[in-house]
């Protein structure tokens, strides 16, 4: 197997052919921050919070392929502050009541908000959109006001599941999440799905009935550290 | 003879939430009418539709930031219910018990140290600059740093049940979701000691505060009023998680007793005014004029037939020997509310010698029901939850009866009451006369926002009044 070196932050990073730079990353411990990457998931380099520079120039960590010799930077106050506006965008647009979601502690959206230091309300105006809670199914309910549109839980459908619950609809502002039905019920959707697991969603969008809160606070995901200071005992495991 | 005249004392201090009192004062200086307006809209009967049923009490208890708890616990109670659980599991019923007293404990000391004592050690007519804590800080320090150690104490207790010290998760339909580790139980149990000696002490202040300012406490807003609570099923005694309703009227002739909570629709609705986004309840039976009644620490010494702890039992004997039965004097709710101290920290030592309180069966199941009803003993007084959910899990109707509503006529007459007394036909009107219409709502404990959730239009009205005091214009939204 042949291999590649390059450098991230000025820390050497080894990568395999056809890794990317997230994946090699990854396997080195180095975090790079990111919303619509999963592992296990195919890469959609949509929601851009992995942004890095490569040699000088803006790419999407999660699909770039890991470049010989290239000097990548991440961690720079220059691109978190990027990386910050565009998770502040993404509060500006959905409905992300925080204190009152069965997500918090566990939501990836929050936790990259505290890591990248958003500490304050977003300072772009609310959008307040109108959007349905659909609680039609049995098993699950989909609060689309805390969607980010992802796009992981249409990928774990379609990949995974080979189901295809889920899908854009819409374009531009508008483009969102829907399901392949009038509602949820009306769909093959099931708990045993993938694509409705606890970990697919990285908000409080797809929710598991009747278990909320039952991680009590001080045990959640977000309790113990920031999201991605876990990345080097992830990799040495 | 001079003008007709309007006193405004907006906003109302050193209570929870945002309110003002309008005076009117005729031509001849007398008090014509006197009001406390609740001037903020919350709205979460309406917003909570469509809500899942688990996050209800996480929603709800946004009502306020002083007794969450009590909104947590209610509407988990009301859940319970839903989720088809009639008794959750010993560990997690016991768990919710120490929540509550821990938060009635905090919430009691914030009133009395913080809010109340101003008034008390300094004089309702003392100067507006000294009437705060910082002054009771100074020239009470070891007083001072008591309230806020027993404060700390009561919201640690709240935080190893609940997660947070102010909105935790814990309780959830069914149950629980964590235990206490022995290693948090140890701590409480060194620094009960000193919490009961300084109960005891408060206790002390209170009661003698009382006993020493007699006629004053007689004379203050006190008259005479029907008082619900909830008591122990079986025995009548004080519980201020879990019973049944019981209302007694004026003379503490029995008006209903050991009625089931969910039942409190039979015997109580609400009233709405134009001029207030509080509701006005009264007991059906009585009307409206008649039937409206108080509720919170006073009510509950009237109403229940003993508490089951001694060392406040013996307390509660005391008061209502000294107020010769029935106790009225609005300014009596400080002893009460002291007693009450001395019962949660008796509770939370009976509790943390509880091995139940580390048992691992934090939650039960049932058959799904779409209606529930919970009803709680908070601080302030009797708190009334009401919900009904449809199949999806979906809240459909939301209902609540918050302490300081149940109080809402008993504060507009007693600030009625109070400002003619001190008001009416006096040359000259001054802060220190305004406060003492401020003590008698202060007195209640009100948490105003809490009692601002109310259901549809927002009722507002609107006078033009010229410079005789005569309207000229009138618009007005009836709720």
């Amino acid at each position: 197997m042949s291999g590649l070196r390059f450098e991230i932050d000025g820390v050497e990073i080894a990568a395999r052919d056809g890794q990317t730079i997230m994946e090699a990353a990854d396997a080195a411990g180095v975090y790079i921050p990111r919303l619509c990457d999963h592992e296990g998931l195919r890469h959609q380099g949509g929601c851009r919070v992995c942004t890095v520079k490569c040699n000088g120039r803006s790419v999407a960590a999660c699909t770039e392929p890991a470049p010989p010799d290239a000097v990548v930077e991440n961690e720079t106050p220059h691109i978190n502050k990027m990386r910050r506006d565009l998770v502040e965008m993404l509060f500006h647009e959905g409905n992300h009541l925080c204190p009152i979601c069965e997500a918090s502690g566990n939501c990836e959206l929050q936790a990259m908000a505290y890591r990248l230091d958003m500490t304050d309300p977003t300072r772009f105006p609310y959008l307040e959109p109108c959007r349905p809670v659909d609680a039609s199914h049995p098993d699950i309910a989909l609060d689309t006001n805390r969607c980010i549109s992802c796009g992981r839980c249409i990928r774990a459908s379609q990949d995974i599941d080979g189901k295809g619950i889920f899908g854009y609809v819409g374009r531009g502002i508008h483009r969102h999440v829907a399901v392949n039905g009038p509602d949820l019920a009306h769909t093959d959707a099931t708990i045993d799905d993938v694509a409705v697991s606890a970990d697919v969603c990285p908000v409080g969008c797809i929710i598991r009935k009747r278990v909320g809160f039952s991680r009590p606070i001080g045990e959640r995901d977000s309790d113990h550290g920031l999201i991605g200071s876990n990345a080097k005992a992830k990799a040495d495991d | 003879m001079s003008e007709p005249r309007l006193i405004e004392i907006s906003p109302v201090t050193r209570v929870e939430g945002h309110g003002k009192v309008t005076i009117h004062l005729d031509a001849d200086g007398n008090v014509d009418e006197a009001r406390l307006h609740i001037v903020e809209f919350r709205g979460f009967e309406r917003f909570i539709r469509g809500r899942l049923m688990w996050e209800v009490p996480v929603i709800v208890q946004r009502l306020c930031g002083i007794c969450p708890v009590s909104h947590h616990l209610a509407a988990a109670k009301a859940m319970d219910q839903i989720a088809g659980v009639d008794r959750p599991p010993p560990t997690a019923e016991k768990m919710r018990r120490l929540m509550h007293y821990g938060q009635v404990m905090q919430s009691h000391v914030l009133h009395f140290f913080h809010l109340a004592a101003p008034d008390l050690l300094f004089g309702f007519c003392a100067p507006a600059e000294k009437r705060n804590i910082f002054e009771v800080l100074k020239e009470h320090p070891e007083l001072g740093r008591r309230a806020i150690m027993m404060r700390k104490f009561g919201q640690d207790i709240i935080e190893a049940t609940a997660g947070k010290k102010i909105h935790g998760t814990a309780a959830i339909p069914g149950g629980i979701n964590q235990n206490l580790p022995i290693e948090k139980r140890d701590a409480f149990l060194k620094d009960l000691a000193d919490m009961e000696a300084w109960a005891l002490d408060a206790l002390a202040l209170a009661r003698n505060y009382t006993l020493e300012h007699m006629e004053t406490v007689q004379n203050f807003a006190a008259f005479p009023s029907h008082y619900m609570s909830i008591v122990r099923e079986g025995d009548g005694a004080l519980d201020l998680y879990d019973g049944n309703l019981r209302a007694i009227n004026q003379a503490g002739d029995r008006l209903f007793d050991q009625l089931p909570c969910e039942a409190y629709c039979d015997v109580i609705t609400e009233d709405v005014r134009p001029w207030s986004y509080m509701k006005f309840p009264f007991f059906k039976s009585l009307g409206p004029d008649d039937g409206w009644y108080r509720v919170g620490p006073l009510a509950r010494m009237n109403t229940i037939d003993f508490i089951d702890t001694p060392l406040a039992n013996a307390a509660r004997d005391e008061l209502i020997a000294a107020n010769g039965g029935v106790a009225h004097a609005i300014l009596a709710n400080h002893w009460a509310r002291m007693i009450e101290v001395l019962h949660c920290v008796e509770k939370i030592r009976e509790l943390l010698h509880d091995p139940d309180l580390q048992g691992t069966e934090l939650r039960a199941t049932g058959d799904r029901r779409f209606e529930g009803i919970g009803v709680i003993e908070a601080p302030r007084g009797n708190l009334i939850h009401h919900y009904e959910v449809d199949e999806n899990d979906q809240v459909t109707y939301c209902n609540l009866i918050v302490s300081t509503t149940h109080n809402n006529e008993g504060m507009n007459r007693a600030v009625k009451d109070v400002a003619i007394k001190q008001i009416s036909g006096q040359p000259e009107i001054t802060e220190g006369m305004l406060n003492q219409v401020e003590v008698a709502i202060r007195s209640h404990d009100p948490c105003l926002s809490c009692a601002t959730h109310a259901l549809g239009q927002m009722p507002l009205k609107v006078d033009v009044i010229d410079a005789s005091g005569s309207v000229i214009a009138s618009r007005a939204t009836d709720s």
